[in-house]
């Protein structure tokens, strides 16, 4: 069922995508100018002030999403559709006296005089200006703003099913997200840290686990209000791994710390080689789940992008169906992926936090 | 390099966003879907061990039954012996006494023969003793008077007699 769905949104999402860059590849070959796969993905990968929606006619269609700046006078807020599209700094937005400029989806201060832009920049071309905290509700922002609200819905909704059940079966909803449920519990919470101490966790890697998930398959469905490619940004992968790295090493006992920097049972020379590998040991970890989810979820969006960018790499309608056949079958993977590495990202989590909560027998 | 460079805003939201969803899933979903999920499968483990237990019963109640049976049975096997003992001891007792008493009689039957026998003969003799006594008195008598006078008594006398 879910696989006919992300079909369809994909069938969906090819015939807006063709709609729009139709046009937009006219233009391109108008200026003789080449499309620029590599920017157009890096674009999509990344951050954004608005959520771009679609093209017609050359004119992008955005939806506008508050920008929200903890300047030198305080807070500022304003909608990005004042930047009138603009990511070249050359729009100016004058706010409490200050004026800022959008480049390359970065707020700036603008400079005092024009230069093309208000962006100035010194010999090595490093940008001089200065940024104010940048606190907005960007496209990542929004998405998981979306993914939340999907979340407590579905899970709410969950929860208030078993109130109707005679013998706490699962009824409606539960039917569907009960048995993920009992698989965090009995595959992952319950083998990774232990029959006795699981239930403290569990609220944690169920959470985790959702939230991860949820963003990865809201990434794969192509078109407005999901797309975002929030579970393949660094600071998402990184918070997440922190909160690990941060109940890991609060929850660690006597034995875990141990381990670390007086391994028991080897003689003292390797003691000694071992404490700093041991020591380095407790933050790769967690870089390792920074890294893995990002990398995987950043590659599959930009596997799926290439794919596509095939026709206009090579400037020919004719290449359409292999493009087409290959992105669809990369896409029926990532549904897999995704899910497999919301596993993972939550399966390590509990193993680390297995591992420091052990007690070891000598 | 701008890829992998996490951004200040969106470290700041993502973890805002998973402190309220952690504390909002936390109790308005998970604590009642874990709450039933963790009471469902304490009632089935219960209900299994309620049924081992009542099954156990069950076998314990059967070898009970069984055992009050094969008591019962070796208590009749012994009531019957004992009755078997009792009838055969009756039986044997019966015919010692019978065998006595009927001993007893006879051995009185014996006794108050012999003692007739002995009474009897004692009581002939006496007689026999009366009549030769007599015999002889009347003989003398007779004799003395006249020889077929005599021999007429005595004649007469012996016929008169009766020899018992």
């Amino acid at each position: 069922m879910l696989l006919r769905f992300s079909t369809k949104f994909f069938l969906i999402f090819f015939f807006l995508f063709f709609g729009s860059s139709i046009a937009f590849s006219a233009e391109k070959f108008d200026d003789q100018k080449d499309f620029d796969v590599n920017e157009m993905i890096m674009h999509h990968i990344k951050d954004s002030h608005e959520f771009h929606i679609m093209d017609i006619n050359g004119h992008g269609v955005s939806f506008p999403l508050p920008v929200i700046l903890w300047t030198e006078n305080g807070l500022v807020s304003f909608l990005s559709s004042e930047f009138d599209h603009d990511d070249s700094g050359a729009v100016v937005v004058n706010r409490k006296g200050q004026s800022f400029v959008k480049y390359h989806e970065k707020i700036l201060y603008a400079s005092d005089e024009k230069n093309g832009n208000y962006v100035s920049y010194d010999e090595e071309g490093n940008i001089l200006n200065k940024k104010p905290l940048d606190l907005s509700i960007t496209k990542l922002v929004f998405s998981m703003f979306i993914s939340m609200i999907l979340l407590v819905i579905i899970f709410v909704a969950t929860a208030k099913t078993y109130s109707g059940s005679v013998k706490g079966e699962p009824t409606g909803l539960s039917k569907f997200t009960e048995p993920l449920i009992i698989f965090i519990k009995d595959e992952v919470a319950v083998p990774m840290i232990g029959e006795t101490n699981y239930n403290r966790y569990m609220p944690f890697l169920l959470t985790l686990f959702f939230f991860i998930w949820i963003n990865n398959l809201m990434g794969l469905i192509p078109f407005f209000p999901f797309s975002a490619n929030l579970s393949g940004n660094i600071a998402f992968t990184f918070v997440l791994a922190a909160i690990t790295f941060i109940i890991t090493t609060l929850v660690a006992n006597k034995d875990y710390w141990k381990h670390i920097f007086w391994m028991p049972g080897i003689p003292v020379p390797m003691k000694l080689f071992l404490a700093p590998i041991e020591f380095l040991g407790i933050f790769i970890k967690p870089i390792s789940l920074m890294i893995r989810l990002f990398a995987n979820i950043s590659a599959g969006h930009i596997i799926v992008l290439s794919l596509i960018s095939l026709i206009f790499i090579f400037k020919s309608i004719w290449l359409a169906p292999a493009s087409l056949f290959f992105s669809v079958f990369i896409s029926l993977i990532e549904v897999l992926v995704v899910a497999i590495q919301a596993y993972i990202f939550t399966m390590l989590s509990a193993l680390y936090i297995g591992s420091a909560i052990e007690e070891h027998e000598h | 390099m701008d890829l992998v460079t996490p951004d200040i805003g969106l470290i700041f939201w993502t973890t805002v966003s998973f402190g309220i969803l952690y504390f909002v899933l936390a109790k308005f979903a998970w604590k009642p879907i874990l709450g039933a999920v963790n009471e469902r499968e304490k009632s089935i483990k219960d209900a299994l061990s309620a049924a081992e237990k009542a099954k156990d019963e069950m076998e314990n109640l059967k070898s009970d039954n069984e055992k009050i049976l094969n008591e019962a049975k070796l208590q009749r096997e012994l009531l019957l012996k004992e009755a078997r003992e009792i009838k055969s001891k009756i039986i044997f007792d019966a015919e010692n006494e019978a065998t006595e008493k009927a001993n007893k009689l006879i051995e009185s039957a014996k006794t108050a023969i012999e003692n007739e026998k002995t009474a009897a003969m004692k009581e002939l003799k006496n007689t026999v003793v009366d009549l030769s006594l007599n015999i002889a008195e009347k003989l003398l008598s007779k004799e003395l008077e006249n020889k077929d006078k005599q021999l007429e008594n005595i004649q007469e006398i012996l016929d008169k007699t009766k020899l018992n």
